[in-house]
């Protein structure tokens, strides 16, 4: 799997860093930011959770 | 302009549409039989107006999560609320009421205490006020009123805390929240009320800029007042949205999830008996989604055509999104969305909106909950109705949904 965020689009919900603190974080003013692109495999679920519930759409993944 | 036929149709249901007498937690079965239908549906508003009814679960996400619909509350055809709705919110500015690329630009200038790591580092002082509240009530007499005792002062200590405003003055700010939020307030209210609190926060970003602290306001008056980046005014309108928004809805998920917790004992009787943080974040969900306590729906309006599901939204129409039927959509719940269960997996929920205008506070209303409902009904295991269901005023008029009060004896 790969992951890539869109940061201009993030409106700092939090709620990818919520569900899937091994992925995602969020800088100062609380935009998202990717701590890895290819997350390990038990974390697949909770970053697909993560891009199904970011409200911005800004979280997208790919197979590798 | 252009008039559809169904624009002239004189027997559009009425919205909002009254809640089953004797079952407070559910939507009115009006929204529940139109979300049965295939298609969109109008209905007609308090001021004679019909825009478009968006009660379906993938329906709601779509056109809140696309561009084309706007929240600016100016446009001719957007959906106000009522007329204390409307003139209060055409009379300041804020982010809520702006569409991207403004609407981002300004939200991010308070978004940064709402980032998960500072909120989650608020967690032990939010555990220390829950719990001295409880030391008071267990102290005091009984039966008390669970609202003004314990669900309105966490939010209101913790927002102030946030922003840097002086807890004593409590008083002044949820007398003017309580107007603009009441859904019947007289339009020169709302605009009183409103007026009356950005003046009182206006003179506190005044005395933030020659005396800084380590608060959010002072951040706003130095970063963004003094800079000229924002009259004070518009810092003001601001903290008024998060003063307001902060208390008030938090507040109201604390005493009406109280409720339906004490009406449903097997459901208390499993959070009551765990430790386990995802139990407890699990239940915290699957109240948010079955109380969806902003029931008046999210209004937007269409600046294009908007073809949805075969059917055409024209550009320029008004549009509610009902989230309080959408998080009963049995297609996108499993089981009996109708039924309150704090197992079910209810992340998915839109009880804080979905799109960019997302609720930006919803980590912060997150931890006060979690923290509120892994302690209260532990520290006081009998908590009970003090008075019959029966009894209870419910916030029928209100923007946002929940009890007036919450009599509790144990
Ligand atoms: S869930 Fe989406 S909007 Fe929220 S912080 Fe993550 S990327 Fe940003």
């Amino acid at each position: 799997m790969r992951v890539t965020v869109d940061q201009p689009k993030c409106v700092a919900s939090g709620q990818c860093v919520m569900l899937a603190p091994e992925v995602f974080d969020q800088d100062d003013d609380g935009i998202v930011e990717l701590l890895t692109d290819t997350p390990d495999t038990a974390h697949h679920e909770d970053v697909k959770e993560s891009a199904a519930v970011c409200p911005a759409a800004a979280i997208h993944l790919a197979e590798k | 302009m252009t008039e559809t036929t169904t624009d002239t149709a004189v027997d559009l249901p009425q919205h909002p549409s009254p809640r089953a007498t004797g079952c407070p937690f559910d939507p009115p079965p009006a929204l529940h039989a139109l979300q049965s239908t295939p298609s969109l549906s109008r209905v007609r508003i308090w001021d004679g107006s019909s825009p478009w009814l968006v009660t379906r679960y993938d329906q709601l996400r779509a056109l809140l999560g696309d561009p084309r619909v706007s929240a600016d509350v100016n446009g001719p055809g957007y959906p106000h609320r009522s007329a204390g709705q409307k003139a209060g919110s055409q009379s300041r500015r804020t982010f809520l009421n702006m569409d991207d690329p403004e609407h981002a630009r300004i939200r991010r200038m308070v978004t940064a205490p709402f980032a998960i790591k500072k909120v989650e580092a608020l967690r032990p002082s939010i555990q220390k006020i829950v719990d001295d509240l409880i030391d008071e009530m267990l102290a005091g007499p009984k039966p008390v009123d669970l609202v003004q005792a314990f669900a309105l002062p966490i939010p209101s200590l913790v927002i102030c805390a946030l922003l840097g405003v002086p807890y004593e003055d409590h008083d002044l700010f949820q007398r003017h929240t309580k107007v603009i939020v009441k859904r019947d307030s007289a339009p020169e209210e709302t605009v009183a009320a409103t007026t009356a609190l950005a003046d009182y926060l206006e003179e506190l970003l005044a005395t933030k800029q020659s005396r800084p602290e380590d608060d959010l306001l002072s951040e706003l008056a130095i970063k963004r007042v003094a800079t000229g980046e924002m009259t004070r005014r518009e810092a003001a309108h601001m903290g008024v949205l998060l003063l307001a928004a902060g208390h008030e809805t938090t507040a109201n998920m604390i005493a009406l999830g109280t409720l339906a917790l004490l009406e449903h004992p097997d459901q208390l009787a499993t959070l009551r008996g765990t430790e386990d943080p995802k139990t407890v974040s699990a239940a915290v969900e699957e109240l948010l989604r079955y109380l969806n306590i902003t029931h008046s729906g999210r209004r937007r309006l269409a600046l294009e055509d908007i073809e949805i599901d075969g059917q055409v939204i024209r550009a320029g129409e008004g549009i509610i999104l009902a989230g309080e039927i959408a998080n009963r959509d049995p297609e996108a719940f499993a089981g009996n969305p109708d039924e309150l269960d704090i197992t079910r997996d209810s992340r998915r929920h839109v009880a804080f909106g979905f799109g960019v205008h997302q609720c930006l506070g919803q980590p912060l209303a997150r931890v006060e909950l979690q923290v509120v409902y892994s302690t209260l009904y532990r520290r006081i295991p009998t908590l009970a109705l003090a008075t019959g269901i029966d009894q209870l005023e419910f916030k029928h008029d209100g923007l946002v949904y929940g009890v007036y009060e919450l009599p509790v004896t144990w």
